[in-house]
């Protein structure tokens, strides 16, 4: 809790600042004060919990469902056959430098104001740390290690089992707790664009009606529930994984 | 019985020659060490031992059949310790029985009996970090044992360690082998511990070597500190310093 508590004084500093500064502006379409927003996020709280934030999540969570299997499932093959890797990896750096929020209108063109379109837009954010990251703990078992196993024997499949599987563990907890924030903006970016429902849609939604209040309730509540998530990954990873330090 | 035959080898991406035909035989149950400058090929002998190098030229024997036929005839030891983090003291030694296939209830006797020979039996269920420099390499020199091989190759593994600790590893390394009754083949760059240990010494001169000259060391077991004292065998370390340092260019 204390070594915390630097932090935690900055953002009651910064908040305090913001209230303050909102106060004297007195415009809340332009800038709403905390206290405000925190008002709004309650007279809202039926739409926005019950409506749009299981949209969100939806998304999120079978975006990054999907980028989880196809990221791990690049980085195994990338590891596994070097010519695939040769094949495979420039391209995926490559999908890096496409702007997906200029592109995000395209899927929605092609794929509709349904689910699959915003999927696709997080799929697109998330795939690419994941299978990277993974990918480099994959590669980087001690070269020591594996002639040790070999020496007992071992074959291609022990190695991966019981060397680089371990090894790219902590890769893996790092690689989900970067994609769960950049899932949870792919998924708000591609309900801006369109959408039905959706806590991006919904903010954009109350900016057409000057409810800046109104715009900023559903990202609070987008940073809250990444913040959660990325918490829960990191008590998980805590306790499947002691010996982080050691490697 | 080890047997090196005419072998040549070169790393790929090296110029220069690392050993021609070199031949050189280490009898059952013996404990031998090699000695030489770093760099003049001690590690690339135990590479080309356990298969992860192969000659260009010449056979290596083991009882009198190539090592390409052969399966689990040594067990190698280096110089870190290598154990995983992730795994417990017991996990990591029954790792080269786990590869093999051996039963987990064989692998679970064999490993408590080990590790009450190596005097770790208390720590089996603990973690690397916990332990310390010396009780590491005791766990890794139980791995080595649990491998199941008659000739253990040990690469300098007490290097790393401080002074006391290393001369204490080293008797008790001579307490284990006249217990388990292997060959070891042991590495080293220090010439007072290859004379505590060794019944022979292999000293490689120069780059590339065709012949390792080989020195008795006049000492019986068990073996004292104290032997180190005695005027033969201080000369036997003088003699054997000026060998190895006609070998290396400043």
């Amino acid at each position: 809790m204390r070594k915390n508590l630097p932090s935690a004084l900055l953002i009651a500093f910064l908040l305090l600042l913001w209230q303050g500064a909102a106060m004297g502006i007195n415009a809340a379409y332009i800038l709403p004060s905390p206290v405000q927003i925190l008002v709004r996020l309650w007279e809202l709280r039926e739409p926005l919990f019950l409506v749009h934030l299981p949209a969100t999540m939806g998304v999120t969570a079978f975006g990054l469902f999907i980028s989880i299997a196809l990221g791990l499932l690049l980085a195994v093959s990338m590891d596994w056959n070097p010519k695939l890797e040769k094949a495979l990896y420039p391209v995926i750096v490559a999908s890096q430098t496409i702007p997906t929020t200029a592109i995000a209108p395209l899927f929605i063109l092609w794929f509709g104001y349904g689910i699959w379109s915003k999927v696709l837009v997080t799929i697109l954010m998330t795939f690419f740390p994941i299978a990277i990251t993974v990918f480099d703990g994959l590669k980087g078992t001690k070269r020591e290690m594996e002639e040790l196993l070999l020496t007992y024997g071992a074959s291609k499949k022990d190695i991966f089992i019981k060397l680089k599987l371990p090894t790219a563990l902590p890769h893996f907890f790092s690689a989900v707790k970067m994609s769960v924030p950049l899932s949870v903006i792919g998924a708000a970016i591609a309900e801006w664009l369109g959408a039905q429902k959706g806590l991006g849609y919904f903010s954009k939604r109350m900016m057409t009606q000057l409810d800046g209040a109104g715009v900023f309730a559903p990202v609070v509540l987008l940073s809250v529930v990444a913040m959660a998530a990325v918490g829960v990954i990191s008590m998980i990873e805590r306790k499947l994984i002691k010996w982080r330090k050691e490697l | 019985m080890l047997e090196f035959q005419n072998v040549t080898f070169r790393y790929p991406e090296d110029h220069l020659l690392m050993m021609e035909n070199l031949s050189f035989s280490v009898e059952d149950r013996a404990f031998v060490s090699i000695i030489g400058a770093s760099g003049c090929g001690k590690s690339t002998i135990f590479r080309l031992i356990n298969g992860l190098e192969q000659p260009d030229e010449g056979e290596i024997l083991v009882d009198g059949k190539p090592i390409a036929e052969l399966r689990q005839y040594s067990a190698f030891m280096p110089q870190k310790d290598l154990l995983f983090p992730w795994r417990s003291v017991e996990k990591n030694i029954c790792l080269p029985m786990e590869l093999q296939g051996v039963p987990e209830k064989e692998q679970d006797e064999r490993c408590v009996e080990v590790l009450e020979q190596v005097g770790l039996l208390d720590y089996r269920k603990k973690y690397p970090k916990e332990l310390s420099g010396g009780m590491k390499q005791r766990v890794a020199f139980a791995r080595t044992l649990l491998s199941g091989a008659d000739m253990l190759l040990l690469d300098e593994p007490f290097s790393a360690l401080d002074y006391l600790t290393r001369v204490e590893m080293q008797e008790w390394l001579l307490h284990q082998w006249e217990h388990f009754h292997k060959t070891i083949l042991f590495i080293t760059h220090d010439v007072e511990e290859a004379v505590f240990l060794s019944q022979s010494i292999y000293v490689i001169k120069e780059r590339p070597f065709s012949e390792m000259e080989r020195v008795e060391v006049p000492l019986t077991y068990p073996r004292s500190r104290s032997d180190l004292k005695r005027p033969d065998i201080a000369d036997l370390k003088e003699r054997l310093i000026g060998k190895l340092r006609k070998g290396v260019s400043l």
